[in-house]
């Protein structure tokens, strides 16, 4: 087996002075290619063990490797910039047009303004944005999904092997969240990407992500496939796998297959 | 003859350039000093809660101080600083005029801008902030292409306010010896020149309303990332600058300052004063509207050459005596004591300008009081008015000892109201000036001062420490010597308190010249 991508090996993060127990003695390993979703409810670390991989927030004991380097010796700004994230509702920089928010992180690496503009219309391929109408928008003349799309693109513009998602399609309609995430699912595989991504959504996790991690109170409370979760044993995972599970099962059998009756 | 055809509005175009151009410096200076402290202060705070609390607190306090009192405050603290500069280092600076006037405004321009970038910094959502973070910014590069300009509209808000307050409250300089548009509004109010007080409070208000809207040009150029605007902005206010500072280089420095205090004889005086200087081929020009307090150490110091101070005034305020001796006394010990400082008390002018309760001739006939003595029995059922000083100057309490009088009400306003107030019974006494030519306008009589509680005024000419050996000066000014009587100088305050086009100090000063017999 080819050594884990990212790893976390006993990580604990506490805040408020040691009184609120965010990630309790958690050790995770990600490999090459994978796409590991991270299941929780709110206040279940989930978000927390995301953002300590890529230090924008420190942990306090444990260590965490990316790429094979212990990220506590790495220069976080530089760690930052080589690793894609897309923030919850885009994160875009409301003063700042299309073009210039995908474009951020090769700025900021030096990259040549026409590199980055040849970048940016790559990008917008990519994400299915027409260059012509998008490049020069605001993010608020967007709508939540375009917006989405530009988070999307701005994550991978400096190519980064690794891309942290924080409950990315989490606020978009349901049609948009489902079409956004099979285009992510296919870019994912595409450009072989390590993705983590954090989601509250079982449904998601499960037809999304190669493997999933269930944190329940800053702990890691099962982890696997979703076929390998379900017989766990766990009551917690078990609710949760079940409800997407009774969904399907009652939906195949309210609606007709075959458009209306 | 109508408003807008009064002489006096040309004749306040003509100081315009002088007046507008010295606003302008000290304006600016004040907000770009203002700005290059409190812009970093406010930035360097943002993640420190205990140093913003400290300087949101300091700065709030200082907008508490009236931006009168905060001017005048700047002006002892920096003679003080000077005077230690002196000693210590033997280098000496000017505490007088633009330096007080720029750290006061300075300093009042802070709180807007602190507020308003700290408020703008704190505003900008905490998700940009981690997403900056997470695009790899360092904390420099969030600040400038996240921070800031997110946070610009607000701040900016805050620079124009600061302005707009810096502009208005420069005004106030005037007192200090800072030329500015004050000097309309000052002179204005002292002279009852209306025309002039209009003139000021218009050209103030145009001044803040062009440099709010220039301010306007560039944030909506900073806004919209255009650059033809923030240019077009920057470029009209370089050009402000520039413009108001050309007529100043073309000044002669070597020109004679003439002081005047804030009252219409002072203007008077000051006018007269130049007009002999400019026809004995010297350049003079007029520092109007000093605050007494300020005046005389403007002298000392050198910023002004001469003014007209009075004996009672220097013997009580300035050397702090409450003896009250005989004239002839109190001009010698003056002499003395002005020598030793190096200050040249060049001669009298003739007349007294004595502090002196007045009350209407009517009314004093008919209670008999003839004499301050008269009056305190009947005072704990007067009202008294008097100027903004009086009440806390020597003479009031030397007035109190010696006749035992105390009224049922006391009360402070501008001195050209007073009489008025006194003339139509608003207040039964005031205490006026010997000199003042609204005594005979409004048929007032001065009492007698019988236990002479109140020190002698002489109007005396005092040169600067560095025009002691200065003869064309002295020849200059010696032929007003002894020549204006009390009666004359009565005459030209009130002719000087008219509201017309021959009432200004000018035209006033021409005419005393032609009844002293100089030409």
């Amino acid at each position: 087996m080819p050594a884990p991508l990212i790893s976390y090996a006993n990580v604990a993060k506490t805040f408020d002075d040691g009184r609120v127990v965010a990630v309790d003695d958690v050790s995770l390993d990600v490999a090459e290619g994978e796409f590991l979703a991270i299941v929780g409810g709110s206040g279940s670390g989930k978000t927390t063990l995301l953002r300590l991989a890529n230090r924008l927030i420190e942990a306090d004991r444990g260590t965490i490797t990316v790429e094979g380097e212990d990220i506590g010796s790495v220069d976080p700004i530089g760690l930052r910039r080589r690793i894609g994230y897309v923030f919850q509702n885009g994160g875009l920089f409301p003063h700042i047009a299309v073009a210039g928010n995908i474009g951020i992180t090769p700025k900021l690496l030096g990259t040549p303004a026409d590199e980055i503009a040849a970048r940016v219309d790559e990008l917008l391929d990519l994400v299915r944005l027409d260059r012509e109408r998008h490049r020069d928008r605001l993010p608020h003349e967007l709508s939540g999904g375009q917006r989405q799309r530009v988070g999307v693109a701005r994550a991978l513009a400096a190519r980064p092997r690794i891309v942290l998602m924080d409950e990315p399609f989490g606020a978009l309609d349901p049609l948009t969240r489902d079409a956004l995430g099979d285009d992510f699912r296919a870019l994912h595989d595409k450009l072989g990407l390590t993705t983590v991504m954090i989601t509250h959504d079982m449904t998601e996790a499960i037809l999304l992500a190669d493997r999933i991690a269930v944190m329940r109170g800053g702990k890691l409370l099962a982890e696997g496939t979703p076929a390998g979760l379900s017989n766990r044993g766990d009551a917690y995972v078990d609710e949760l796998l079940n409800t997407p599970r009774r969904q399907a099962e009652r939906l195949g059998a309210l609606l007709p297959r075959h458009g209306a009756a | 003859m109508s408003i807008l055809s009064d002489p006096r509005w040309s004749e306040a175009l003509g100081h315009l350039p002088d007046y507008l151009g010295n606003h302008v410096r000290v304006s600016v200076t004040a907000l770009a000093l203002g700005l290059a402290v409190s812009l970093p202060l406010a930035i360097l705070s943002r993640h420190r809660p205990v140093l913003r609390a400290a300087l949101l607190g300091i700065a709030s306090v200082v907008q508490t101080v009236p931006g009168l009192a905060l001017l005048a405050l700047f002006y002892p603290l920096l003679l003080a600083l000077a005077a230690l500069s002196l000693s210590w280092f033997g280098v000496s600076f000017s505490a007088f005029g633009f330096l007080p006037s720029v750290l006061a405004l300075a300093l009042y321009s802070m709180l807007p801008v602190l507020r308003n970038t700290i408020t703008g910094l704190q505003g900008v959502d905490a998700a940009l902030l981690e997403a900056a973070q997470g695009v790899g910014m360092t904390p420099r590069q969030s600040l400038f292409t996240v921070e800031l300009p997110l946070a610009l509209p607000v701040m900016m808000a805050g620079i124009r306010t600061a302005a707009v307050w810096v502009i208005g409250t420069a005004t106030l300089s005037t007192p200090i010896g800072q030329t500015s548009l004050g000097n309309y509004i000052f002179a204005g109010l002292q002279t009852q020149n209306w025309v002039f007080v209009l003139f000021g409070c218009l050209a103030a208000a145009a001044l803040a309303l062009a440099v709010d809207q220039l301010l306007a040009l560039i944030e909506d150029g900073l806004r919209l990332r255009s650059r033809l605007r923030i240019a077009l902005g920057a470029v009209a206010i370089a050009s402000l600058v520039v413009a108001t500072l050309l007529p100043a280089i073309g000044r002669s420095s070597a020109s004679y300052a003439v002081g005047a205090k804030t009252f219409t004889e002072q203007y008077v005086l000051s006018a007269l004063i130049r007009q002999r200087l400019q026809a004995a081929g010297l350049a003079a020009s007029s520092r109007e509207g000093l605050g007494s307090n300020v005046i005389f150490d403007a002298l000392a110091a050198n910023d002004i050459d001469v003014y007209i101070d009075y004996s009672g005034t220097l013997w009580a305020n300035q050397f702090h005596h409450s003896d009250i001796k005989p004239r002839e006394t109190v001009l010698a010990e003056l002499k003395t004591t002005l020598a030793a400082q190096n200050i040249t008390l060049l001669g009298q002018l003739g007349f007294e300008n004595a502090y002196a309760l007045v009350m209407p001739r009517k009314r004093a006939e008919q209670l008999g009081i003839r004499t301050v003595a008269d009056l305190a029995s009947r005072a704990p059922a007067m009202s008294v008015a008097a100027d903004y000083e009086f009440f806390s100057r020597p003479e009031w309490a030397g007035l109190r000892k010696v006749y035992g009088l105390s009224f049922r009400a006391q009360r402070q306003m501008q001195p050209d109201f007073m009489y008025a107030a006194v003339a139509s019974g608003e207040v039964d006494v005031i205490a006026g000036y010997t000199s003042d030519g609204l005594i005979a306008k409004y048929d007032l009589v001065v009492l007698d001062d019988v236990r002479h509680a109140i020190p002698p005024y002489d109007a005396m000419v005092l040169l600067a420490p560095k025009r002691a050996g200065d003869n064309k000066l002295r020849n200059a000014l010696q032929p007003l010597l002894g020549k204006i009587n009390i009666a004359t100088m009565r005459e030209a305050n009130l002719r000087a308190a008219g509201n017309d086009a021959t009432s200004s100090p000018d035209a006033v000063a021409k005419w005393l010249s032609e009844k002293i017999g100089l030409k």
